[in-house]
């Protein structure tokens, strides 16, 4: 990763144009070209230095719903437990955390009912008291990490 | 809300746009639609934060953010408003919630999420929000992300 991976990793955190030619506007601001800068967006996801790219859509203004959960995954099972969590698509982070809660994951799903299913669902399939722990107020949200 | 033209744009980007040099227009493509359709809806969703933004999603990680605590604290429900809002002022903090207790084994109400290149930052910044919290903060404790297991974001069925 170079200067110029840095800053189209800054730029691109803080938005993308909606225009017929998205990149051009981009790659004349980092003094590349266009076909570069796309090049180079390829391999920052393709070694994992970008997880995400496109529309990040907010799940509540969709109508749907999130929260925050987490279990005591014993040491012997933990990767199974992980597995298990992993495999629902309303699972859209998972964290491994040094605690007795030692997995966090945040659940989305299109309807609120949809939460208290998956978090069943999850107790069911792996046997854990699943603790939730949705949000009662956002103070503040802004996710931005320099590269 | 929308209709079945937004969640057929929403479906087809969820896991990303195309990497094309048009991806508007790829898009349109696939979906049977003019790049000006697909962008104008975007562009709507956007506008009424259906999406909250087009962009990238580092994995922090990578860039050295390799300490990432989520601090939680035990705050007095009536001051939790106010406390929340000050910490959630503080530049490194990346998110800050309310949650509810689960007592007696977790007694915190307050999350605040941050994010350092070693520990010794992260160290700083709790200080820093005890600082806030003063005589509030009735015990925290700082739990460190050990492991991404998985970070896709929201993908409807």
């Amino acid at each position: 990763m170079d200067d110029i991976d840095r800053k189209i990793i800054n730029i691109l955190q803080t938005g993308f144009p909606i225009c017929d030619s998205p990149y051009r506007q981009l790659a004349a601001e980092l003094h590349i070209g266009e076909t570069e800068l796309l090049d180079r967006l390829k391999k920052l996801l393709d070694n994992g230095t970008l997880t995400r790219f496109g529309p990040l859509y907010n799940a509540e203004r969709l109508g749907g719903a999130l929260t925050l959960a987490a279990v005591k995954a014993p040491a012997e099972c933990f990767d199974d437990i992980a597995g298990i969590i992993n495999s629902f698509p309303e699972v859209a982070h998972n964290y491994a955390r040094n605690h007795e809660l030692n997995i966090w994951f945040v659940i989305a799903t299109e309807t609120p009912g949809q939460v208290e299913q998956t978090i069943q669902a999850i107790a069911r399939q792996t046997g854990l008291s699943v603790y939730n722990m949705p949000k009662i107020k956002e103070y503040f949200v802004n996710l931005v990490f320099k590269a | 809300m929308l209709d079945d033209t937004d969640r057929r744009i929403m479906h087809a980007t969820q896991a990303g746009l195309p990497l094309t040099l048009e991806p508007y227009q790829t898009l349109a493509e696939q979906l049977g639609l003019s790049a000006d359709e697909v962008m104008s809806r975007l562009s709507a969703m956007q506008a009424g934060g259906i999406i909250r933004r087009i962009g990238a999603v580092p994995n922090h990680y990578q860039l050295g953010y390799r300490f990432n605590g989520m601090t939680v604290w035990d705050v007095p429900d009536e001051r939790i408003d106010e406390l929340g809002f000050q910490v959630g002022q503080l530049a490194f903090v990346s998110h800050c919630y309310h949650r509810p207790r689960h007592l007696p084994e977790w007694p915190y109400n307050l999350f605040a999420m941050v994010h350092g290149k070693d520990r010794r930052d992260v160290d700083e910044q709790v200080q820093q929000i005890a600082d806030v919290l003063g005589d509030c903060d009735r015990g925290h404790e700082v739990l460190y992300s050990t492991k991404i297991l998985k970070k896709t974001g929201f993908r409807s069925r």
